[in-house]
This record gives structure tokens, sequence and C-alpha cells, in this order.
């Protein structure tokens, strides 16, 4: 999965005008699709449930769909790599017992966990390069060690999130909800550095073309080992914000962002291999997950069909997502 | 945005102020919904009809405007933190909870204690101090299995105890009752113990490995689905049939029945009732109707007599459990665990 391939030169077929600019109308709606679903899905809350239209709404629906936006990040940094990170539900548990524990006792203590935290996930990154390992059962491995390590801090639910903490997720911010402002700004600055900087570029290319990259004479080792640490830097935000807002913490308490986190960057518009990746789509992708939940609970469907429902929406979003790509590779 | 801004000043005001202005008011206009975890499990499975049952009456009677229950897809505390946060927002006067979390539901828990809603935990309690907790009576249960069989001996018995699994808090403290009953009657002395771990057939296996070793045993102290197994490997042995404490479900009473039919067996039974949502319920619609109550709530278990085993039997379906559906006026001989 690693391995660097060898460039596949495809013949770039010559677009005249028309197949050009329809080629582009699709790649628009192909990015605008998560915006779309999340509009769409906003509205109808809107309208089933007014109350959810006003700050303290939008703040209560929102706010657990920060640690899951901050967790899709995560999950992202790791797939523009085509690696998957299955480890990243019992890290942010992890790090939510280090920061109700540690962190909480000991703050210097803590804070040195957390980096540790970090440093561990960029040597990842580097083990699974240097010895070519598919990442996927590296990180199953990474989660029972994880979820071993949070049990021992915390046998039992419990301990208290610092103080600074619980204030620092509870902001007031002017006009919008404090997790509209964190999940905006988390958005933009993922997207600048990734889709607008050098070096995002260079990241991204070591999914798409590790071979070219290579050859170009960017170290893989580098690309790999800053995208791990900056994944695990994220999963550390995330946990922390999870953390501040249950005030305490449970062992197993995000062991579901896994699958949400992964399926958020899907959502998004991101591809598993590639280095196709869309940071504002993660963003949305998580929050139309997070939305799709509120959506079922305000319709009071029967909880036996929650769970069906719930998938039948993600089935839609990614259905339409394949009918608009398939409009970008043959454009009518 | 100014107008919008004046909305939330509004609105927080208004649910600020909403306890305080119906505090004595009839509760016919207000909704209480349930919050649940889980639903993978037949004592769940009672917990949920009986909630239903309960609200249903509740809602027919004009006592409250809507029960609604609503069960996260996975036991996730953050799935379960998310809906009470949407429960807040659907305007519910009070939440009841079964927590997948003692702690990590305790920032939403605030939340809606915040925006003046009552919440109500039960079985699976929650730690957060403005939530009120109604926790299961496990070592009163397990002192009053010992009460009864000291009444049955005075003159003294051998007693085996069946314990549940090892390190799970809830074996834990029927196990401190059973102890509490030896020291308050010396003349009981358990001489074995073995852990069956509420399954039948573990139960029967433990108790086949250790009888060969145990001097005549007159009764067992079980914790429920484990009283049916433990016969079994008495009747194996072919020991005489000891008195057996068991745990209110159906083939440990049917199984009493067909004795006490065949030689007049006498024995007990009790255990947790799975329909403490319908007290959860009941102390909700109190506490919305303006009544003061203590944080912490203990509810007592349900037993089973000999005069009561046919009647507890009638209507039981195959491998359930003995419920009672709880009525307002149970809500008043609640315990606080302090005052014990």
């Amino acid at each position: 999965m690693n391995a660097p391939q060898p460039m596949t030169l495809k013949p770039q077929p010559m677009l005249s005008g028309t197949q050009g600019a329809a080629v582009n109308r699709a790649r628009w709606l192909r990015n605008a699709l998560p915006a779309f679903s999340l509009i769409v899905l906003l509205g109808t809350i809107f309208i089933m449930q007014p109350r959810a239209m006003s700050y303290m709404g939008m703040n209560l629906m929102l706010n657990l769909a920060v640690p899951i936006a901050l967790a899709t990040i995560a999950q992202m940094l790791i797939i523009t790599v085509n690696d998957l990170d299955l480890s990243l539900g019992s890290f942010i548990s992890f790090v939510a017992c280090v920061a109700a524990t540690l962190l909480n006792d000991h703050p210097l203590l803590g804070s040195l966990a957390l980096l540790g935290c970090i440093g561990v996930y960029a040597l990842l990154g580097a083990l699974i390069h240097i010895r070519q390992l598919p990442a996927i059962v590296v990180t199953l491995g990474m989660s029972f060690i994880w979820v071993g390590g949070a049990v021992l801090l915390l046998p039992a639910p419990g301990g208290s999130a610092p103080q600074w903490l619980q204030a620092l997720v509870k902001i007031k911010t002017p006009l919008l909800p404090f997790a509209v402002v964190v999940c905006v700004l988390l958005a933009i600055a993922v997207h600048l550095f990734l889709m607008r900087s050098t070096w995002g570029v260079v990241l991204r290319g070591a999914g798409g073309n590790p071979l070219a990259i290579a050859k170009a004479g960017w170290s893989l080792l580098r690309i790999k080992v800053t995208l791990y640490a900056m994944a695990g830097s994220f999963g550390v935000l995330s946990g922390l914000f999870l953390v501040g807002l249950t005030t305490s913490a449970d062992a197993n308490m995000a062991l579901r962002y896994t699958l949400l986190s992964i399926a958020g960057v899907i959502l998004g518009g991101g591809e598993f291999t590639g280095g196709r990746v869309s940071p504002i789509g993660a963003v949305l992708g998580a929050l139309t997950l997070v939305l799709a939940g509120s959506l079922l609970s305000f319709i009071r469907i029967s909880p036996d069909w929650q769970i069906g429902a719930q998938g039948a929406i993600l089935i839609l979003v990614l259905a339409l997502r394949t009918a608009v790509n398939r409009l970008e590779v043959r454009p009518a | 945005m100014e107008r919008h801004m004046l909305r939330c000043a509004l609105l927080s005001s208004a649910l600020l102020l909403a306890p305080f202005m119906s505090a004595q008011a009839d509760t016919a206009d207000k909704t209480i919904a349930l919050s649940n975890n889980y639903a993978g499990n037949s004592w769940r499975q009672s917990m949920l009809s009986s909630w239903q049952q309960t609200t249903d009456q509740a809602v027919k009677a004009g006592i409250i405007a809507g029960a609604d229950s609503f069960t996260t897809g996975e036991n996730q505390a953050t799935e379960q933190a998310a809906q009470i946060q949407n429960l807040i927002l659907q305007g519910y006067n009070a939440i009841v909870i079964d927590a997948a979390s003692p702690t990590a539901l305790n920032g939403a828990v605030k939340q809606a204690c915040d925006a003046g809603i009552i919440v109500v935990s039960f079985d699976g309690v929650v730690t957060e101090p403005c939530a009120y907790r109604i926790s299961m009576d496990f070592k009163q249960s397990g002192l009053d299995g010992m009460n009864y069989l000291a009444k049955r001996f005075p003159g003294g018995a051998n007693i085996l105890e069946v314990r549940g699994l090892a390190g799970v808090s809830v074996d834990e403290l029927i196990h401190t009752g059973v102890m509490a009953g030896t020291s308050k009657h010396p003349q009981l002395k358990v001489v074995g113990s073995v852990n069956g771990n509420w399954s039948q057939t573990a139960a029967q296996k433990a108790v086949a490995g250790i009888l060969p070793s145990l001097p005549k045993i007159d009764a067992v102290v079980t914790q429920g689905d484990d009283g049916f197994g433990v016969a079994q490997a008495f009747t194996a042995a072919g020991r005489p049939l000891p008195v057996i404490i068991f745990g209110n479900r159906e083939e440990e009473l049917a199984w009493w029945k067909k004795q006490k039919d065949a030689n007049g067996y006498e024995a007990f039974s009790i255990s947790s009732a799975p329909s403490i949502s319908s007290l959860a319920f009941w102390v909700a619609q109190q506490l919305l109707d303006g009544k003061q109550m203590p944080h912490d709530l203990l509810s007592p278990a349900i037993s089973v007599t000999q005069d009561t085993l046919e009647s507890s039997l009638k209507g039981l379906e195959k491998g359930g459990i003995v419920s009672h559906v709880y009525s307002v006026d149970d809500v008043a001989q609640l315990k606080s665990p302090v005052a014990q």
C-alpha cells in the first residue's frame, strides 16, 4: 500500500472547450456536495425544530461535533498518504484520560505526556514507512495499547478535566457559537496549509505519486513523520476538547471516533487513495454526521430504526457523490 | 443579529425561570424523555417495556403530556451525550437517563440542569451533583436473603455462597450484604464460596466442583441467573436439596414451583427489578410537580416468597425476570442511603 508505485503515464486526452467546462462543473459539484448535504440537513432540522435556530441551539447541537471534526482532520492527514488509522478513537480516549488525571494533577507532567503521545505518532509514521508495514495492522495493534493505557490511568470512569479546559470550551463568542467558530477556523487553516502551501502540495503528492515526490528529492520518511505527528496533534486537540465538554473521562469514551472520522473524510469528498482529500469537506462531513443524528432524534424515529436511518443518510450522500464522480470521468 | 441576541436572552431567561414559575403547577403539560444507551439484553428490553407501559397510562390519564424513549445506536457515551443535548433542544422538562458512563455524560447533564431541566438517572447513574440518582439497594438484597435464612434456621446452618462476576461492583455489594448477614446472625456459617458468574451453566459447574469438599449444605445464597444451575448441581451429586435464595428468574421460579408441588419445598427469591425505569419516571414526575427529594435514592429489590410464588410466576414469560410496575405512591417510600 505504501510502496512507491511506478508512475502511470496516462495519455491525457486534449480536452475541447466544452469538455473542459463539463469536467470543471463536475469538479465544482463534487466540492459543493458536502456543503450542499449539510445545508439540506440543517434546513430540515430548523423546520422540524425551530428552537435549534438560535445561538444556544446551534451550540448544543454542534459542540460535540468539534472533537469529531478535529478527529476527522487527524484521520484525513493519515489518509493523505493512503494509510488508515484504526487507533484514532482509542488514542483520543487515552488523551482524554491523561487530561482528566495527569494534566489536572501535575500540569507539567501531563503536558509532557501529551507531547510524548505526539512523539509516538511520529515514530509510528517512521516505523510504517521504514519497515513498509501496513498501517491498518500497526494502528489496530496500537488501538489496544492506547485502550490499555487509558484503563491503567482510569480503571473506573472518573477524573476531572482541568478548570481552564472546561472554561475554554465554554467560551461564549459573539454572534456565532464557539463550536461554529472553531470548525470554520479549523477548516480554513488546514485548507490553507494543505491545499495552498508548497509543503501541502508535497505532502499530498506523497499520497498521489510517491515515486515522483521521491525522485524530486523529497524525503518520504520526513513527509510521513510530519503527517503522522500532525495527525497525533489533532488527535490530542480532539481529546482535550472532548474532555473539556464532558468534564470527566472514561477509558472507552471515544472509541466510536475511529469509524466516525473515516466516514467524515469520505463524506467530505476524500478518497482512500491518491492523496485526494479536502480539509473543508472533511469538517463539513463531520458536521453532517453529527447533525444526521440530531435530525433523527428530532423526527422521533423509533430507536429500532435510528441506526438504519443514519446509515441510509450516509448511503444517500455517498451515492450522490458517486454519481457526480461518474459525471467527472465521462463528461457528457 | 441584534434580534438574534435578544431572542437568546429571552429564551435563556425563560428556561431559567421556568422551574420557579411552575413549581407547584400540575404536570399535565410537561414532557419527560428517557435516554437509554443500550437495548441488547432481556433486562433492558424489560426495562424499556416497563417504561412504555407506565408512561402510556400516565399520558392517557393526563398526568403528563408526553414521555418518549430514545435509545442510542451504539453503547457509547459520546453518542449519548449528543443525544441528551438534542433532548435539551427539544424542550423536554425532565430527562431520565440510564447512562453509558457514570462520568462521561456529566458535561451534557450539567447543560441540561443549567437549562432548568430535571435529570434523573437510574441503573447506570451519573455522578454530576445536579442530577438525581436512583441506585439499587444491592447490599440490602444480600442481607434480606440472610435474614430469611436466619428465620428458617434458628439453630444454625451451613451456607454456600454463589457470587457473580469477580471485580464487578454489584457482586461486591451483594457480598457485603451477605457478610453483614453472617455477623448479624452468628448461627449462619458460610462454609464455601464460588463464582457462578450470573450464569446457570457456570454456576452449575462451579458448585459441582466444590460440593465434594463441603459438609452438609443447608442453604445456598445466589445472586440471580444462577439458582437453577445450583439446583441442578445438587441433584446431579445426589445431595439433599438445600434452601436456595433465588434471583427472580423465570426458570428458577418454575423449578421452585415444581419442587413445592412435589414435596412442599420452601425458598425465597430477591433481585433488582428492570421496572426501576417506571420508578424513575414517577420520581421525575414528582420532581416536576415541585416535590423536594434527596439527590441520592435507593430503590428496594423485589422479593418472591412462598406465598407470592404463584402470583409472581403468572404472566412471566419464558426467560423473563419478575417485575413490578411502580406507581406514584412508591416514590414516597424511597430511602436515601444516608438515612440508613
